[in-house]
């Protein structure tokens, strides 16, 4: 046991062992165990008195993995992919294998299993730091990094110590979360315009007017799909970012949110928040803006690399209210 | 000058393109898809249509040309040049115009009383805060379209019929 595997056993992880073969850790957490081998995560559980098991390319699993850490979970179910996920409960997680596939469910070959959120996160950061070689990147996007294949290389501390960035009221202002003028252009956006606005301040007012070039700024982002705050009405939050490839997740929001696509295009794929019926493909170019209903999973698809504002409404009683039928799953009615 | 290897693209009043939804099952309506740049080029200027709501919060399309009247909150604001170019400018309120229980953007009178604070000159993609506090007024030498980042207030325009696929 290395170092780091001897700091996350102190906060109660449980390592279940090494395979001499491939050189990766299994995990287990409650019922459920993981363990990766070349080319896929395997994850078990059992039903109905018998093991059951669900295989995904270790790649994918991978991205799904880094986007619930660095989000903390994020809003409402983070699927995988259509056995696999997490509901945030905000405190502690479910963890399901089935539960939200309509027909795993109707088996009753399923597991649910409820976690206190630290030893849940401190699980999936200690599989994170084993199974991620070094080389590849799981917050890039394929072509931008190498492979998450073979037999265990290294590691990747810094790719995956990465957290979404929170800020108060906009990036740049005094105390507040900064800009990235650190970070270099991602290859996709070479054409996007680096200019500043011109914020001009009569004295006595210095630091109270701001603004930023938001296009420049998302064009210097160096992950791809991580809602990152840039600007706080409340619980109004704007939290854009840059999307390449596939959304690593099948998101199922307990909440409605709201898309707005600020370049080129990503198409959705929309399913049934609870069973994974496909219900629709959403099609978003430059200036569209959707709805993602509260009752629905969206999982997004874009070739060049795009900027998207997601729009988050914070406030935190929401999901009783949405699952309670206080509130519609449709934002409008006309 | 190299030729970059990826375009990316951007909407403009001039030059955007609507997307689309396949409905498998359920209503087109459901998810309220309108394009903002479709939506300033049927406003009148500074009308502030609402194009995505969150119970009590909104975004809003306002197609800027020429000056508009001032603006307060009792909150921050935000707004985002899609297109074009806009100046704002901004006073500190000597009083604040609206009681703090009342959200949304309000009007803040012909003249309102304040000190200048200075002004933002934005472009397409540039970001400026409308502090509480503040009155706010644009200006735009010629169309332009902003995202206006705010809470449903009196003069939030709702025509989803219109703008939206059904």
């Amino acid at each position: 046991m290395n170092a780091i595997q001897k700091k996350f056993v102190e906060d109660g992880v449980i390592i279940t062992g090494r395979n001499e073969i491939t050189g990766y850790s299994a995990f287990q957490l409650g019922g459920f165990t993981f363990s990766r081998d070349e080319y896929f995560a395997k994850v078990t559980w059992e039903a109905k008195g018998q093991e059951h098991s669900h295989l995904m390319s270790v790649d994918a699993f991978l991205r799904a993995l880094m986007r619930d850490v660095a989000w903390g979970f994020f809003y409402g179910w983070v699927n995988f992919d259509d056995v696999i996920g997490t509901q945030n409960h905000y405190g502690n997680v479910d963890l399901y294998a089935g539960t939200f596939n309509g027909v795993l469910k109707e088996a009753g070959v399923d597991y649910v299993e409820n976690f206190e959120t630290p030893l849940i996160m401190a699980t999936f950061k200690a599989i994170l730091h084993d199974w991620v070689n070094e080389g590849f990147d799981p917050f890039a996007a394929p072509e931008e990094t190498g492979s998450a294949f073979g037999r265990k290389f290294g590691s990747n501390p810094e790719a995956i110590d990465r957290y979404r960035i929170a800020t108060k009221r906009m990036p740049g202002l005094p105390d507040d979360s900064p800009l990235r003028d650190d970070l270099p252009v991602n290859r996709h956006f070479e054409d996007v315009p680096q200019d500043e606005p011109l914020i001009y301040c009569e004295p006595g007012f210095e630091g109270q007017l701001s603004g930023f070039n938001l296009f420049k700024y998302l064009s210097r982002s160096d992950v791809t799909w991580n809602p990152s705050v840039t600007s706080v009405c409340k619980q109004s939050l704007f939290c854009p970012t840059t999307e390449e490839y596939i959304l690593p997740i099948f998101h199922g929001n307990d909440r409605v949110e709201w898309f707005l696509q600020l370049s080129d295009e990503i198409t959705w794929d929309i399913a049934d928040k609870d069973d994974g019926r496909p219900v629709a493909r959403v099609i978003n170019k430059a200036g569209d803006i959707c709805a993602m209903p509260a009752n629905i999973r969206h999982q997004g698809y874009s070739t060049k690399r795009s900027m998207l504002l997601v729009w988050e409404n914070a406030t935190p009683n929401l999901p009783e209210r949405y699952a309670s039928g206080e509130l519609s799953p449709y934002p409008v009615k006309f | 000058m190299e030729m970059s290897a990826y375009t990316t693209k951007l909407g403009s009043l001039e030059n955007y393109e609507k997307g689309s939804i396949q409905i498998i099952q359920g209503d087109a309506s459901n998810y309220a898809f309108s394009n903002i740049f479709e939506v300033a080029s049927q406003a009148k200027p500074y009308e502030k249509t609402v194009v995505g709501m969150n119970l009590k919060f909104v975004i809003e399309s306002v197609l800027a040309e020429g000056q508009s009247a001032w603006y307060t909150a009792s909150h921050d604001e935000f707004v985002i040049v899609m297109d074009g170019e806009v100046r704002v400018d901004f006073l500190k309120l000597d009083q604040a115009v609206v009681p703090e229980n009342q959200e949304g953007t309000h009007l803040a009178g012909e003249q309102p009383a304040g000190i200048p604070m200075g002004y933002a000159l934005l472009k397409q993609g540039h970001q400026a805060i409308l502090p509480v506090g503040s009155a706010y007024r644009f200006e735009a030498s010629k169309k332009s379209v902003m995202l206006v980042q705010t809470i449903k207030g009196p003069l939030s325009v709702e025509k989803w019929n219109e703008i939206c696929f059904k």
